[in-house]
């Protein structure tokens, strides 16, 4: 089918899906309509009891009828008692023009009786139909809040959701700091390492300083060098002395001297 | 098939009627694209008076949705030709 009926059709649908779609929140859009739906069923059934009082009404006023009719049969039967044709002619013509009232009124009770019933079975249809709205709209609400639920979670393990962002943006701010510090602290080591800046600590020493106590430190060596050869120098010819020993006990310990230099 | 009439109310048609409505429904669409003002008006109101003569109307309290939907019957041609060309009748 592609008529006038169908694209029509189409397009209530297509619009009342994006007029579904536009709505913050479907499940109040389901409330709405549930809220709808009850409005009009308190109508109907309004409705139901206006026409229920109507009835009501009319078997009171037939009763009414009714009563007076007797009344005046029996006033009637009186006055034909008494030999009074011509009043009992007047309470039987009442009487008549009381009949048609109760027969023009007992139609539209019969009219207003299937009247009720019909609507009675309207609102019972309907109510029922409410019913299974609001089943469908509590399944409808529940399916979209899990889905709702499942698609931030989703969001969350893919980290695209806003707050996950936030957290990865503040994960990256904090490596950020950490990489700014640790390439601060880099630089630092080597501006002080190169003597640009002086180390408030006094632990490290510049290049120069280094340079000087290396080469200092290595003439102490030297110094106590000499000093200890002299020592043993002046030892060996005290023992020599001392011990009367032979040359070569004065040899072996010129062949041990160049051992200690050496050293 | 529910069909509603745009003004009047929604109608249930049984479906083994649609066939013949359906012809109708063809007809209107292609007076709408000639722009036939008379053809449109002759078949849009067969149509209608198809739908009423197979359906029974559905209570106003009814919830049903409509599978179909008819303009109503003093639509003009161009009424209907906007309603089909631009995004329909409910704004937006």
């Amino acid at each position: 089918m592609s008529g006038v009926m169908k694209r029509m059709g189409m397009i209530f649908r297509a619009k009342a899906n994006k007029a579904l779609d536009r709505a913050e929140d479907p499940r109040e859009t389901l409330d709405y309509s549930y809220q709808k739906q009850l409005e009009l069923l308190q109508k109907v059934r309004r409705g139901v009891a206006d026409v229920a009082t109507s009835r009501k009404r009319l078997e009171l006023q037939l009763n009414e009828l009714q009563k007076k009719s007797t009344t005046y049969e029996e006033q009637g039967r009186k006055a034909l008692a008494l030999g009074r044709e011509d009043l009992a002619r007047e309470a039987l013509s009442r009487r008549a023009a009381l009949q048609q009232q109760v027969t023009d009124l007992q139609a539209q009770h019969t009219q207003l009786q299937g009247e009720e019933e019909k609507l009675t079975l309207a609102s019972q249809r309907l109510q029922a139909k409410v019913d299974a709205f609001r089943t469908k709209k509590e399944t409808i609400k529940a399916t979209y809040t899990a889905a709702q639920a499942q698609t931030q979670i989703g969001e969350a393990f893919s980290g695209i959701s806003e707050e996950m962002g936030d957290v990865g943006m503040a994960i990256q701010r904090a490596e950020d700091k950490t990489e700014q510090l640790r390439a601060r602290a880099g630089a630092l080591d080597e501006l002080m390492a190169s003597g640009a800046l002086d180390d408030p600590s006094g632990l490290a020493k510049d290049d120069l300083q280094a340079e000087l106590d290396r080469l200092s430190g290595g003439s102490d060596v030297e110094l106590e060098l000499q000093r200890m050869k002299a020592e043993l120098a002046g030892g060996s010819g005290q023992q020599a002395i001392e011990g009367g020993q032979s040359g070569q006990a004065a040899q072996g310990q010129q062949q041990e001297a160049p051992r200690f230099d050496k050293q | 098939m529910i069909v509603r009439i745009m003004g009047e109310g929604q109608v249930r048609v049984d479906d083994s009627r649609l066939t013949e409505l359906n012809a109708l429904d063809d007809e209107l669409l292609a007076a709408v694209r000639s722009g036939d003002e008379a053809a449109f008006q002759r078949t849009l109101s067969a149509l209608l008076d198809g739908v009423r003569a197979a359906g029974e109307p559905l209570p106003d309290a009814s919830l049903e949705p409509s599978g179909l939907i008819l303009p109503a019957g003093d639509a003009t041609l161009e009424e209907v030709r906007a309603l089909l060309d631009d995004d329909g009748l409910i704004p937006g």
